[in-house]
């Protein structure tokens, strides 16, 4: 029963690493590059418009969907890895 | 075929096709009605959760607010689209594990108080019943553009449609609806887009388009935007902005605000496994994203387009005369969304910002005030005629707004209907209730909610536009909050948990209420809707996310100063987080 528990505990940590490391990128994409950052990255140039517009109004919603695919992909694996799929 | 016709065929068939499918998927159980069975594809359910989303705002109003604001409204691309992010991680495969049908469900139990429960069904029905006015409103505007019928009668139509399939079939006859739905909605949406791209940027991915060159000047599309605007009077479309702060916690605001809606939540809840709901996030923001991507470039479009329409030669040149005007602009004006009033006298359309940083230059050129009103919400909707489209292609658009609104729609009344049948009468009243019971009083609750909704649209309440802002912030800072503690604390307790909820509500309605009025009664505001009176700078708009922190940290505090939660609820907190066990097996 122990070792369950323990198996447990680490899967939660896991998931918890994972989602940490997921909400780092998800803002830094909207409320960084996307607003707080702009400025510094006015420079940067794409299509007539700079990099902090890019982010704004197509980049963040493409890195939303990477992250939301990538989590559900390293989760079904971990899920196995720690025995715990359905 | 004359366009009265056209449009009545594209609508009457894609209602048809709602029909079919409403009968083909009747509801026989309570499972089935709260959340289709549980054995939704979680493809389709992406496709479902996508329309279910995606509302008369997203379709008709989203391109116009970002045309108007162009890069300050870009909190609404990101805003709408990252809250799934949340779902996916903070809340959908826990709440598909615990595997119940509603959102108070799992509020009521993990906090083991029937007085959580009893708040949770009360913030549902307060932000879903405001949001769905808003839905039928919208389906009336269309009914009454398109088919020419008055507004009330359009209203009427598209709750007959609605009661009829949402009432038959629950969950399943929606969620297969909701598929139907959302293919017709993605093609009215993206087939003119991608005409205009064409026209204006040689390239057939609207997205691509936004950031290609302007055919016709060869320089960058939203470098030529920019000019012109500038030239105008208006701020540049991709100025920045001053209020970052601001712009972040609105931001916020919607993310936490559409991961915490109920209507969209419950979507999760029907697809087989924990794993499922997992993907089926990511599938319901690709779909999302398919038409948050065409956005923006519409937006950007529609905007130079009606800035050329009235300037053929140039900001700088004359604008056009009354008497040449484009049929589209006719047609506008009969439905009172574009207003001329010739201020100066000279027959022509003067279209500039009315600001006094421009009155000289406004002066100078024998300008005397702005004398063309357009209503941002036409952009869309005008596009197809705007861009010399084919008849068929305004019938499209017709049935596509129809679809997201009565998508939307249909999704809402399920959410407060189960709140009011499964929570209210089986959860609290008569908890010995059958299955046959239980499912006839939902039916009799959707049935109601659909009369409600339909009487608060044909007499909208005076805040109509203000209750969104209300839907979202009840939805971040009561409902969301209490979700994801339920699911990453075993030491938030009921009282905890109960007065979080309670004081992030009540905190953001009382903001909300000091500037926009006490009830929305106009005239009760306590200070002016002006940034000089908000505090810090902070919008009403975008308190939701100041209201969920202040229910966190009420939520903690009480918690860590009473009793913890009986060991069956750190059970039931422990058994959510590992997939294993859940299956389909938990019924009640």
């Amino acid at each position: 029963m122990s070792d369950h528990n323990n198996n447990a505990e680490k899967y939660w940590q896991a998931n918890l690493r994972l989602i940490l490391g997921s909400l780092v990128v998800w803002a830094l994409a909207s409320y960084g590059c996307a607003i707080l950052l702009r400025p510094m990255l006015s420079g940067i140039m794409i299509g007539g418009a700079d990099l902090g517009f890019w982010f704004a109004q197509q980049g963040s919603i493409l890195v939303f969907i990477v992250l939301t695919f990538f989590y559900a992909w390293r989760m079904n694996k971990l899920d196995e890895e720690f025995g715990l799929q359905e | 075929m004359d366009q009265f016709t056209i449009n009545l065929l594209f609508v009457g068939g894609s209602f048809a096709l709602y029909f079919g499918i409403a009968i083909w998927a009747r509801a026989g159980s309570t499972k089935e009605f709260y959340v289709a069975g549980g054995g939704v594809h979680p493809v389709l359910n992406g496709m479902a959760t996508a329309a279910d989303w995606m509302s008369a705002a997203s379709f008709i109003s989203m391109a116009g607010l970002i045309a108007a604001g162009g890069y300050a409204n870009s909190t609404y691309l990101m805003g709408w689209t990252g809250g799934y992010v949340l779902l996916a991680m903070l809340l959908a495969p826990y709440l598909r594990k615990f595997g119940k049908f509603t959102v108070p469900d799992f509020i009521g139990d993990r906090f083991y108080s029937n007085t959580a429960r009893l708040v949770a069904v009360a913030c549902l029905i307060i932000a879903s019943v405001t949001y769905v006015i808003g839905q039928m409103t919208g389906a009336g505007v269309a009914f009454s553009r398109f088919l020419e019928v008055d507004n009330n009668t359009g209203l009427i139509i598209a709750a007959i449609v609605v009661f009829f399939y949402a009432v038959l079939g629950g969950m399943k006859g929606i969620t297969y609806t909701q598929v139907a739905q959302y293919v017709v909605l993605i093609i009215a949406y993206t087939i003119p887009a991608v005409f205009i791209s064409l026209q204006l940027t040689d390239t057939f991915i609207p997205a691509i388009g936004l950031f290609s060159n302007h055919t016709e000047s060869g320089i960058p599309l939203l470098q030529k935007l920019d000019e012109v605007v500038r030239e105008l009077g208006f701020t540049d479309y991709t100025a920045d902005v001053d209020n970052k702060l601001n712009m972040v916690l609105f931001t916020l605001s919607l993310m936490i605000g559409t991961a915490g809606l109920p209507h969209v939540i419950i979507r999760f809840f029907t697809v087989p496994k924990v794993a499922d709901a997992r993907w089926s996030a990511g599938w319901a923001l690709v779909f999302i994203a398919l038409l948050y991507l065409t956005a923006p470039a519409v937006a950007s479009m529609a905007r130079l387009n009606l800035m050329t329409t009235i300037y053929p030669s140039g900001p700088t040149e004359a604008p056009i005369e009354y008497a040449e005007r484009p049929d589209w602009v006719q047609t506008w004006e009969t439905t009172g969304l574009i207003k001329f009033e010739d201020k100066n006298g000279d027959g022509r359309v003067q279209f500039y910002n009315d600001v006094p940083a421009f009155q000289e230059e406004a002066t100078a050129r024998g300008w005397e005030g702005n004398e063309l009103v357009v209503n941002r919400d036409i952009l869309v909707l005008a596009n197809p005629e705007i861009a010399n489209l084919p008849g068929w292609v305004i019938g499209l658009i017709a049935a596509g707004g129809l679809a997201a609104a009565l998508s939307t729609a249909a999704g809402l009344l399920l959410a407060i209907s189960s709140a009011v049948s499964h929570d209210l009468i089986k959860g609290s009243i008569n908890p010995n209730i059958s299955d046959k019971g239980e499912l006839l009083v939902a039916r009799i609750s959707m049935f109601v909610a659909i009369i409600v909704a339909t009487y608060l649209g044909m007499n909208p309440p005076g805040f109509a536009a203000q209750v969104v802002a209300l839907a979202f912030g009840i939805a971040a800072a009561s409902i969301f909050p209490a979700l994801m503690m339920g699911i990453f604390s075993k030491r938030v307790n009921s009282t905890g948990a109960v007065a979080g909820m309670l004081a992030g509500l009540i905190a953001t309605l009382v903001y909300i209420f000091l500037f926009l009025g006490w009830f929305f009664i106009p005239g009760t505001a306590s200070f002016a809707n002006t940034p000089d009176n908000w505090l810090f700078g902070i919008s009403p708009l975008s308190f939701g996310a100041i209201g969920a922190l202040i229910n966190f940290v009420v939520a903690f505090t009480v918690s860590s100063m009473t009793a913890p939660p009986p060991k069956e609820i750190q059970d039931l907190v422990e058994s959510v987080r590992y997939p294993q066990g859940a299956g389909g097996a938990i019924d009640h």
